[in-house]
């Protein structure tokens, strides 16, 4: 099978390196989940589902499965108390903000919501969290 | 294929029977049985029922024909409604009726309307304005009503906080000293049912320390104002150093009071604790768990626990029910969220004990099982709650009609000798 020691390195370091990839985004996952159930299973609960007129739900909610990560970033990192349709329906508590949360905590939290229950949308990567960051930090220095 | 049909006839009979035989899926005391008067009508919040037995029952939102406020009528007289028709575009919770004045809430304002003979809306699109520019900031915005015998209307209006942080819902964050949500809100305003254009400056802060009540009623024997007041959430997530999980599932209580003018309940310096029977500081303010707050502060005339989120308060004063129930108050309760990640609880209607105008500090289970689970289970997440109490009225006859905002059942319960 590995007729050269060059080949043989490459082929260990590929299936190494592919076990420590999975390894490391369940490792995300496994954090996230952990971030999510004491900073947000409170109020969007252990599916997902937040709480009918009050705290939006995460499960099936289209801003979550969505492509703007930049606003899921600045949500989680500001918190959120406005007045808008989410999915059709307005929400009525306000949303704590979470300022001490890193880049990669974000990741691992944003990739939790966003594949947990019925959500099956990417993962997101702490370089996603920095660029937004940086991006929200722009537009609101406007 | 025809089998599959028999079969499934079958089964939809076998499940209609069920449920006609089994109170609507309803717990009952002995005797009660428990129908439903309506379906699907929306998020109905409160509800009122005229003499001769017309429900009108106040959306939160507006139904697929952009009505909030809808007439159910049952003509046949068979239980359950036949007409239904409805108006007006504004979402909210209160509504009561007094005479053929019909008075309705939005979020932040009172009108009224008046009622033919057959209790029909006579000027659906000109409702005289009773009050307006309440403060309705996204939480606790519902503007509950009701009356005392002497036309004058009592609103609710909730703190726009948990709280009362510097930052409302953060961490550790320090309560305002003095709180100045409460000179607009985290209160009972009484005004006068007879004037028009009324706002804050005619009306009064009747009771102020209370975070949010939705659930209001006069007691008539008493002559005095109930309230049935919302706890603060989220000790456990804010202090975790004070307080367990386990703890936040059951602190602080919910507490229905007995007001007089210029009560304070304490909101949101305090909250009460009822295994200690005391008020007890918040975090907020300087509070350990322990820490007694001021002796000034009113004590609940019943409470209960946690989150369960009392939402109608009802004094019965008919004579259809067994004499245990005269004059006592029903109380319906929404079912909890912040109790998480304990289990939910609540999703029922209680029932209090009052003797001589005065509760007796017990309290029972009335109606149970609105949230549809299977041998006792528990809810785990509020959403998975089939039917969520809300309001609560009573019809000519003495039966009381509870009604749900997740899809907009109304039940109505009877009591047969
Ligand atoms: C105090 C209750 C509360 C907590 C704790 C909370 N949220 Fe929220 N969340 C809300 C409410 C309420 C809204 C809707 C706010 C609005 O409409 O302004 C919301 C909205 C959101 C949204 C936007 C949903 C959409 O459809 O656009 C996301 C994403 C979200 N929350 C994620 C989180 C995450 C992740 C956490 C934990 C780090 C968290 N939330 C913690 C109450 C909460």
């Amino acid at each position: 099978m590995c007729n050269s020691k060059i080949r043989c390195f490459l082929f260990g370091a590929i299936i190494m390196l592919l076990f420590v990839s999975i390894k490391t985004q369940a490792q995300n996952l496994e954090n996230g989940k952990k971030i999510y159930q004491t900073k947000c299973l409170v109020c969007h609960q252990s599916d997902g589902g937040g709480v009918p007129n009050m705290n939006a739900p995460l499960d099936g909610a289209s801003n979550v499965v969505g492509n703007d990560i930049a606003r899921l970033v600045k949500i989680i990192k500001n918190g959120f108390n406005e007045r808008v349709e989410l999915d059709g329906i307005y929400y009525s508590n306000s949303m704590t903000a979470n300022p001490d949360l890193t880049p990669a905590q974000i990741s691992d939290v944003l990739s939790y919501i966003r594949t947990s229950w019925s959500n099956k949308a990417t993962k997101v990567t702490t370089v996603q969290v920095q660029q937004a960051i940086k991006g929200n930090q722009k537009t609101s220095a406007k | 294929m025809k089998k599959g049909i028999y079969l499934l006839l079958l089964s939809i009979s076998i499940q209609f029977l069920a449920n006609a035989q089994d109170n609507a899926g309803l717990t009952l005391p002995t005797g009660f049985k428990a129908n439903l008067f309506a379906e699907n009508i929306g998020s109905a919040r409160h509800i009122a029922i005229s003499k001769n037995g017309v429900v009108f029952a106040k959306l939160n939102r507006a139904d697929k024909q952009g009505r909030t406020i809808i007439r159910l009528a049952d003509e046949n007289k068979d239980g359950v409604s036949d007409n239904i028709t409805g108006w007006a575009n504004y979402g909210g919770t209160g509504i009561y009726l007094t005479g053929n004045a019909l008075y309705a809430s939005s979020n932040e304002a009172v009108f009224k309307y008046e009622l033919d003979s057959k209790d029909e809306v006579v000027n659906p699109l000109s409702p005289i304005t009773v009050v307006s520019g309440l403060i309705s900031r996204r939480q606790h915005e519902s503007k509950s009503i009701t009356f005392d015998k002497a036309n004058n209307i009592y609103v609710n209006i909730g703190a726009y906080s948990n709280a009362c942080q510097e930052k409302d819902r953060t961490p550790g964050g320090k309560g305002m000293m003095p709180c100045p949500i409460l000179d607009s809100a985290g209160g009972i305003w009484k005004f006068d049912a007879n004037k028009e254009n009324q706002t804050y400056g005619d009306g009064k802060r009747y009771a102020t320390g209370l975070r949010n009540v939705i659930g209001l009623d006069w007691n008539p024997q008493a002559n005095k104002l109930y309230v049935a007041q919302h706890g603060r959430d989220q000790l456990n997530t804010f202090f975790p150093s004070l307080y367990t999980d386990a703890q936040n599932a059951e602190l602080p209580a919910e507490t229905f009071y007995e007001i007089n003018e210029g009560d304070n309940a304490g909101w949101p310096y305090v909250y009460y604790d009822n295994f200690q029977h005391k008020k007890i500081v918040s975090p907020e303010y300087g509070g350990d768990g322990k820490k007694e707050g001021a002796s000034d502060i009113k004590n609940p005339a019943v409470a209960f626990p946690a989150h369960m989120a009392p939402m109608g308060v009802l004094f019965y004063t008919g004579n259809q029910f067994p004499a245990k129930y005269k004059n006592g108050a029903f109380i319906t309760f929404h079912g909890s969220w912040n109790r998480a990640p304990l289990p939910q609880e609540g999703f029922f209607v209680a029932f209090v004990p009052f003797k001589n105008g005065k509760a007796t500090g017990e309290w029972e289970i009335f109606a149970n099982g609105f949230a549809g689970t299977i041998d006792g289970a528990k809810i785990t997440s509020t959403r998975s709650a089939k039917a969520r109490p809300c309001g609560l009225a009573q019809g000519p006859d003495g039966s009381i009609y509870v009604s749900d905002d997740t899809k907009g059942s109304i039940f109505k319960i009877s009591y047969q000798k």
